[in-house]
């Protein structure tokens, strides 16, 4: 039986389960096993036993949640030490819509020390492996999440990506990743990185799960005046071709350097199936791509410094003591952030400070203007931009973490998405070498059911079987 | 470039200690992202206005009505030092 139960995706298990063919509980016992025996470190907690969950359209199939996500009485530690133990009074909306619907926590995910990083190797708790090749990493910063979902210990995750952090790590373990339309899922009590960038989103086994899951995450949450309502129901996709589609491929940033031959085979082969599917496939240009990543690295790491400011060992977490009030401050906060934390508060600290902020933040915002106005003309005459989601495949442990610039360049592709709030998907598109490589497919705002369509009807022709990489069942 | 006396300065504004044998790689490495950060100078952005935010916000406020918050012992619970309701932390003078 764990075999059967193994190979049905979230969609099929819920729908065995509300036809009475599959007990929630031996759904909950068979993942909670699974997550328990984790090799990856995957997870940072698993829960006991099922919790008491209500009936509902996700019908008891359990979700994975990443660390940086409020779950009350639950550790929710953001991949920090200085959250080491903290246990939040409280539950963020997007996990509480999810066990509304009917979702219990399965556990809590590793991932980059609160989001920040690309190889999930920023963890305080110790780096995930990729369940494709253990040496490798699984990306990040949701890498708990996307290896969980990967190896089959956990039917589905909830990640969050705020420069690619739930698409890159989705396309270096071989599944599928959704970054929404930024304000379509509240940020409430995801622990915050880049407020004007973060959002949440599912990481899946395929894109209709993603399609099911993605409509519970969505809504309008008083608790977050950024949110907003999304304008449509989430649909589950249905769309088997791709006729009267334009796909519009920025030729230049993916001809450049360092993108891996394996990767563009790959995307080629995507871009073939989609025009045997109906597709046409144009040529367009986002000439102001390669800035985006340096305005990222201005915003995000601005936005941080400010965030992280709560982090002063008097409300919750890690406190080393001191003679006096300053000295708290500062000694806490030089014990219990990691590294790239660190890099990061005085990047952004550097770039808000009087005489640089004009030369840096101000400068970032204009050229995330010009980055968002560029996606928008293309959209004028295209359905969709696509782009391999990470320039390499899964590389390995330890490989770039004396270099933290080669890491940010992992995030290329996905950046200028992240600036211009609009929604992307990543799906795998094959294997090279063995490895998993992803092709995103990013719209305007608000476009998630178009491109779960597009997704949909790509995976299909596409047939990609991460099944191989299910630790042994 | 940015030098010790200019990461201690910096440092001193996020509140973060930093080792006397940290600085040396710190300011480095941060040199290193600022020069990459630094080639969005190429950019003519004259007349570009900032984008501070993406999305279009026009419903954010509320009625305003008094609702429940978290209970001050539940709110106070994961702190490491309370005392009489409140957080309790060292002396700004020192001891």
């Amino acid at each position: 039986m764990s075999e059967e139960l193994q190979a049905l995706s979230a969609a099929d298990a819920a729908a065995a389960i509300a036809k009475g063919d599959l007990g929630r509980g031996e759904l909950f016992e068979h993942y909670r096993a699974r997550a328990a025996s984790d090799e990856l470190n995957a997870f940072t907690w698993v829960a006991e036993s099922m919790p008491d969950s209500v009936d509902g359209p996700l019908g008891g199939v359990p979700i994975a949640v990443k660390d940086l996500f409020c779950t009350e009485g639950i550790p929710s530690q953001a991949g920090s030490k200085i959250l080491a133990g903290y246990c939040p009074p409280y539950t963020a909306t997007a996990v509480a819509n999810l066990e509304a619907a009917g979702a219990p926590i399965l556990g809590k995910t590793n991932q980059d020390e609160f989001a920040m990083g690309s190889s999930n190797e920023n963890s305080a708790y110790g780096p995930v492996q990729n369940p494709w090749d253990r040496s490798r990493v699984p990306g990040g910063s949701s890498g708990g999440s996307a290896a969980a979902v990967a190896a089959g210990l956990a039917p589905w995750a909830l990640g969050t990506d705020t420069g690619g952090s739930i698409r890159q790590p989705a396309a270096l373990c071989g599944i599928v990743g959704l970054k929404p339309t930024y304000g379509a899922v509240s940020r409430y009590g995801m622990i915050a990185f880049a407020s004007s960038l973060d959002s949440a989103g599912p990481l899946t086994r395929n894109v209709t799960d993603a399609a099911l899951f993605y409509r519970h995450l969505v809504g309008r949450d008083s608790a977050d005046a950024t949110s907003v309502s999304f304008p449509e129901p989430i649909a589950l996709p249905t769309s088997e071709r791709l006729d009267g589609i334009t796909l519009a491929v920025p030729a230049a940033l993916v001809d450049g350097d360092g993108i891996e031959a394996g990767v563009r085979d790959s995307f080629e082969a995507a871009l073939e199936s989609a025009r045997g599917l109906g597709a046409t496939v144009v040529s367009c240009e986002i000439p102001s791509a390669p800035y985006a990543l340096s305005a990222y690295y201005v915003i995000a790491p601005a936005e941080a410094s400010s965030n992280l400011a709560r982090f002063d060992g008097v409300r919750y977490g890690l406190r080393v003591d001191a003679t006096n009030l300053d000295a708290m401050y500062t000694e806490t906060r030089h014990d219990g952030f990691g590294d790239e934390v660190k890099r990061r508060i005085l990047i952004g600290t550097y770039a808000l400070s009087s005489g640089y902020y004009d030369a840096y933040y101000g400068r970032a915002q204009r050229v995330r203007t010009v980055v968002a106005s560029e996606l928008s003309a293309i959209f004028q005459t295209a359905d969709f931009i696509v782009t391999p989601t990470s320039p390499t495949v899964a590389f390995g442990l330890g490989e770039r973490t004396a270099d933290p610039l080669a890491m940010y360049l992992s995030d290329l592709f996905t950046i200028p998405m992240s600036l211009a709030g609009t929604p992307a998907i990543s799906i795998p598109s094959g294997l090279s070498d063995g490895l998993p490589v992803g092709l995103q497919i990013c719209g305007p705002a608000f476009s998630e059911n178009r491109i779960l369509g597009a997704a949909h009807a790509l995976e299909r022709a596409i047939g990609f079987d991460g099944s191989s990489a299910w630790s042994a069942l | 470039m940015i030098d010790r006396d200019e990461l201690l300065h910096v440092a001193r504004l996020a509140r973060l200690a930093l080792r006397d044998d940290e600085l040396d790689s710190t300011a480095a490495e941060l040199s290193t992202i600022l020069d990459h950060i630094a080639t969005f100078d190429e950019l003519d952005l004259g007349g570009v206005e900032p984008t501070a935010h993406v999305g279009d916000v026009d419903d954010s406020l509320r009625t305003d009505e008094v609702r429940a918050s978290l209970p001050r012992d539940v709110a106070l619970a994961p702190a490491p030092a309370v005392r009489d309701d409140g957080f309790l932390v060292p002396s700004p003078q020192g001891e």
